[in-house]
């Protein structure tokens, strides 16, 4: 229920968030934002391969959230900070989504009630079936 | 805003976001606001600019909704449709959901529950991303697709990540 392109994530966000989906992948991550480090520094408290590490690790660049550095020798890979920011803006986007249709939703209710109240003190509750009335019904498939 | 205080969106397993909201109103209401087409047109608008134009319900298991909203701007139209599964009034609604364009394979399943104490009414809304489909089509080709197995704990570990990526 988000009629709305921006709360729509991009094919990049999509790579983003699948890569971001693997517990691993997320550890790793949180390394990396402490500094970059080589393949063989991130295996080590994985209790994980080599190559099982690099496939990881070749989830996270494809998705932009990792790079390597200069160091020719170590390779060493590093945070892409950007990525890991316009998915966190993606979801800041999808709450202020919601927000605003619960707020319009706020005001509906109190509408409602007003209308209801209204009825009340008029004595008219009874007579107008405004289509507002919840008809008890139970279905199930 | 009022209310906006109790609003909440979070990750539940890998394939669920869980959205939750308490309104000041009796629930039969708000389950009236979520199934009568005059009254869902006046709220469920999206984004400032956007209408919804098309608004249609037939509100009983296997029965069919259709959701089209408009940009008043461009013109664009996004559509989006399911078949409720459960109804039960005022309490709880199930129903599967598709966009038009869809990005993800396969259908979500859409559950709304109402929960009402001392006039208020907790809203618990469950998007569950569950065909297998979709979860094959993310394990095979996380370029394609991604959102089904992707919130899990996302909301608290993307801002604390980014922090630490910029001070790093």
């Amino acid at each position: 229920m988000e009629p709305n392109s921006y709360v729509r994530p991009s094919p990049h966000l999509n790579a983003t968030f699948a890569a971001l989906a693997d517990p691993t992948r997320r550890a790793i991550l949180a390394r990396l934002a402490k500094g970059e480090a080589s393949v063989t520094d991130l295996a080590e408290p994985f209790a994980m391969s080599q190559p099982a590490i690099s496939k990881h690790l070749k989830v996270l660049e494809r998705a932009g959230l990792i790079s390597r550095g200069q160091d020719a020798q170590r390779r060493p890979r590093r945070l892409e900070p950007r990525a890991l920011r316009d998915a966190s803006r993606w979801l800041e986007n999808y709450r202020q989504f919601w927000e605003a249709q619960f707020g319009r939703l706020d005001a509906l209710l109190h509408d409602l009630q007003v209308t209801e109240s209204t009825r009340d003190k008029t004595g008219l509750k009874t007579g107008l079936k405004t289509g507002l009335k919840t008809k008890s019904k139970k279905t199930t498939r | 805003m009022k209310n906006s205080g109790t609003f909440n969106i979070t990750a539940h397993g890998d394939r669920e976001i869980v959205v939750t909201r308490v309104f000041d109103a009796p629930r039969r209401l708000v389950f009236d606001a979520y199934t009568k087409p005059e009254l869902v047109k006046t709220w469920l608008l999206g984004p400032d600019g956007w209408s919804m134009p098309v608004c249609e319900i037939d509100l009983r298991a296997g029965g069919k909704y259709r959701y089209v909203w408009k940009n008043d701007a461009d013109g664009s139209e996004m559509g989006m449709r399911g078949i409720y599964r459960e109804v039960v009034a005022p309490e709880r609604i199930v129903s599967t959901e598709v966009f038009d364009e869809a990005w993800y394979p396969g259908d979500a399943v859409d559950t709304i529950a109402l929960v009402e104490r001392d006039g208020k009414t907790t809203l618990t809304q469950t998007i569950l991303y569950n065909s297998r489909d979709t979860r094959d089509a993310v394990l095979k080709s996380p370029m394609k697709t991604g959102m089904a197995a992707s919130y899990d704990k996302l909301e608290k570990v993307l801002p604390a990540l980014e922090r630490e990526a910029l001070s790093a």
